[in-house]
């Protein structure tokens, strides 16, 4: 007890100093877990995107690109698939569900995505979690939307509310579809997936507001009326992917090999879990990099920790004779430092992991707007808790630097101070 | 009687016996000195007279056991120190030894109350000692209003904190208290006048004589070997050595 509180006190009447190393601690430790934290969070918010769906169909392109962009919505598709070939893959007997996206509009900056009613019934996410209405209903009239938890949050929309659709994904709009306004049926909850931005329109929809656009551009006086359009089978020409799902896992080998062998055209079919796989492949070792870079933080703090005692080991060499002097031994000496050591990596550790909690309350949203990434806050899981302790571990063993050097001293210096 | 006591009054009548000790510092240039012979009895009030860099500080460190010698016999209380490990040295030194030092050595950052407390934690049997009629913090406060000094401001300030004259109090409270057998003064007046050193060892040794301890203090004024029983001058107790014979 003694030890503790010498060096409770010892730390006190050098304060500033400790409390600036505590803060070197506490910021590698922050930024150490912090990156942890959202590796983890990039990860398992990717993973928990998509759940339940056995494959997805796009025109042929690279996996990567198909999962990014059926389910992500990032980038763009190379291709269409044509309705033709969706039906043909629709009605294979191995075929349990299947779910149409159309993608190419925008609204404000979110993704607008055609699909059918089926997709708030079959689309999964989160271990098998459905998604779910905080307000309204799906779409049932043609100019219905359902827009996702963000769209609705951030552009403040109600059900009821009146949206324009833009025509393609920049930032400068081709033009508006302003001559047919949807109305907002329904609100999803959040999911802290993509589904968050997207505004959900049906595929009928996709083709009535491009009825009258040849070739990326509007064509006066094509337009019906919406009257007429509704009154319109309004089946699309193409698609830009789907997501099925399948009868039994045995056939979904099958499945793949057909679409990818079609002969009408060139498709692609991957599975999901596969494709995020080869995504974290690709992006692994900037992964590893950035762990590294924030280890090595930690590392530098803990050599300051060193130093710092180490730097004081002169000037406190009367006080070590003092402790000799008084019955102290040297190995005690040494228990002094390696407890003041241990003492202000525990007070970094947890200013650090405070620290870390007040980035991830004032980034969630920051992160969840600008990049899907969705971040729990949740207490330390036990991988964290082990690296806490090896940070605690760590700072022991570097502080036996100083410690054994101040025990070579107080040898030597007996009961007075020997320059 | 605790056993300690028992085994300590049966092996010797001397408090501190040295003979034929040879010590020298490590490194190249570390000094050395030897002892010839130095004896002192159990209650004995004993001044060393020496000038500075006479070799006080390094015969206090072996007497006291912080340093081992290389050769020779220091014999303390009826045991013998170099046949002690370093561990045991230091409980011993804890136990039966208060120090108090030229420049009153009080650790920078501890209250007067837990610097008079500090020797308690590594000693327990001084720690029984003490405690034995009323809590160790109360006989602290008890030795420190002993020495005149204030216990609320021993409690509330930083020793070092304290005048001149309060840090001597107090560092003599740290080294009576628990009632060690032998008291060493490293020139503890000589930061203080005349009138100040004079109150200073008239409390020193009234609480000695209490506490029947055996007094060894070295210093360089001449003027106070009239309030000791024995004084004697360093020089015909050691020999020093600068440097390091080929």
């Amino acid at each position: 007890m003694i030890l503790q509180r010498l060096a409770f006190l010892s730390l006190r009447n050098r304060w500033l100093t400790a409390l600036l190393t505590v803060f070197a601690v506490a910021i590698s430790v922050a930024l150490f877990l912090g990156v942890e934290k959202i590796r983890h969070g990039a990860r398992t918010s990717f993973a928990d995107t998509i759940s339940g769906t056995d494959l997805i169909v796009g025109a042929r392109t690279g996996n990567i690109q198909l999962l990014l962009y059926a389910v992500f919505r990032i980038g763009n598709a190379t291709n269409n698939i044509t309705w033709q070939s969706y039906q043909d893959i629709a009605k294979r007997g191995e075929v349990a569900w299947i779910v149409p996206l159309s993608l190419g509009d925008s609204h404000r900056g979110f993704r607008v995505m055609g699909t059918d009613r089926s997709y708030f019934e079959h689309y999964k996410f989160r271990g098998g979690q459905s998604l779910r209405f905080s307000a309204g209903k799906p779409f049932e009239d043609l100019f219905d939307t359902v827009v996702g938890a963000d769209v609705a949050r951030q552009l403040g929309y109600h059900v009821g509310d009146r949206i324009v659709v833009s025509h393609g994904l920049g930032i400068i709009s081709q033009g508006e579809h302003a001559d047919r306004p949807f109305r907002v049926s329904g609100i999803l909850e959040k999911t802290g997936t993509p589904v968050d931005r997207t505004v959900h329109v049906s595929l009928a929809a996709i083709e009535a507001i491009h009825i009258d656009w040849r070739q990326g551009a509007k064509v006066k006086g094509l337009a019906p009326p919406v009257e007429t359009l509704r009154k319109l089978k309004l089946t699309p020409k193409a698609v830009t992917a789907a997501l099925v799902g399948v009868k039994s896992k045995l056939s979904t080998f099958r499945l793949q090999r057909f679409i990818n062998e079609y002969p009408q055209e060139p498709l692609l079919a991957i599975f999901p879990g596969v494709a995020l796989q080869e995504l974290w492949g690709l992006v692994g070792t900037a992964e590893q990099a950035l762990v590294v870079v924030s280890a090595m933080v930690v590392v530098a703090a803990l050599l300051g920790l060193a130093t710092m005692i180490l730097s004081t080991l002169n000037e406190r060499r009367r006080e070590m004779a003092i402790l000799r002097s008084v019955g102290a031994s040297p190995r005690t000496v040494v228990g002094l430092l390696m407890t003041e050591a241990g003492l202000l990596t525990v007070c970094g550790v947890l200013s650090g992991v405070a620290l870390l909690y007040l980035g991830l309350y004032v980034a969630r949203p920051l992160l969840d707007a600008q990049y899907g990434i969705y971040l729990p806050i949740t207490l330390p899981s036990d991988r964290e808790l082990a690296t806490l302790v090896v940070i605690v571990l760590a700072s022991l063993g570097i502080a036996l630097l100083p410690a054994l050097r101040a025990y070579r001293m107080s040898l030597a210096d007996g009961m007075a101070v020997r320059a | 009687m605790p056993k300690r006591q028992a085994k300590v009054v049966q092996a010797s009548a001397h408090a501190i016996c040295a003979d034929a000790v040879e010590f020298r510092w490590p490194g190249k240039h570390g000094f050395g000195l030897s002892v010839r012979h130095l004896a002192i009895e159990r209650g004995e009030h004993v001044l060393l007279l020496g000038p500075s860099g006479s070799g006080k500080s390094t015969l206090l460190s072996l007497i006291c056991g912080i340093v081992s010698p290389a050769r020779g016999s220091i014999e303390v209380l009826g045991r013998s120190l170099p046949d002690m490990g370093s561990h045991a040295r230091d409980r011993f030194r804890a136990e039966h030894f208060g120090i108090i030092f030229q420049m009153f050595n009080l650790l920078p950052y501890a209250s007067a109350l837990d610097t008079v407390l500090l020797p308690l934690s590594f000693a327990p049997d001084r720690q029984a000692r003490a405690s034995k009629e009323r809590p160790a913090r109360d006989e602290a406060e008890r030795v420190l209003s002993a020495l005149g000094i204030d216990v609320p401001l021993a409690t509330r300030e930083i020793a070092a904190n304290l005048s001149v004259g309060q840090q001597q109090r107090v560092a003599a409270a740290r080294a009576l208290i628990g009632g060690p057998e032998i008291i060493v003064a490293d020139e503890p007046t000589s930061a203080l006048d005349s009138e100040s050193q004079r109150r200073f060892l008239d409390l020193l040794f009234r609480q000695v004589e209490d506490a029947g301890a055996t007094l060894l203090m070295v210093s360089h004024d001449e003027r106070l070997s009239a309030r000791f029983g024995r004084a004697a001058h360093l020089q015909d107790v050691v020999a020093m050595a600068r440097e390091r014979s080929a």
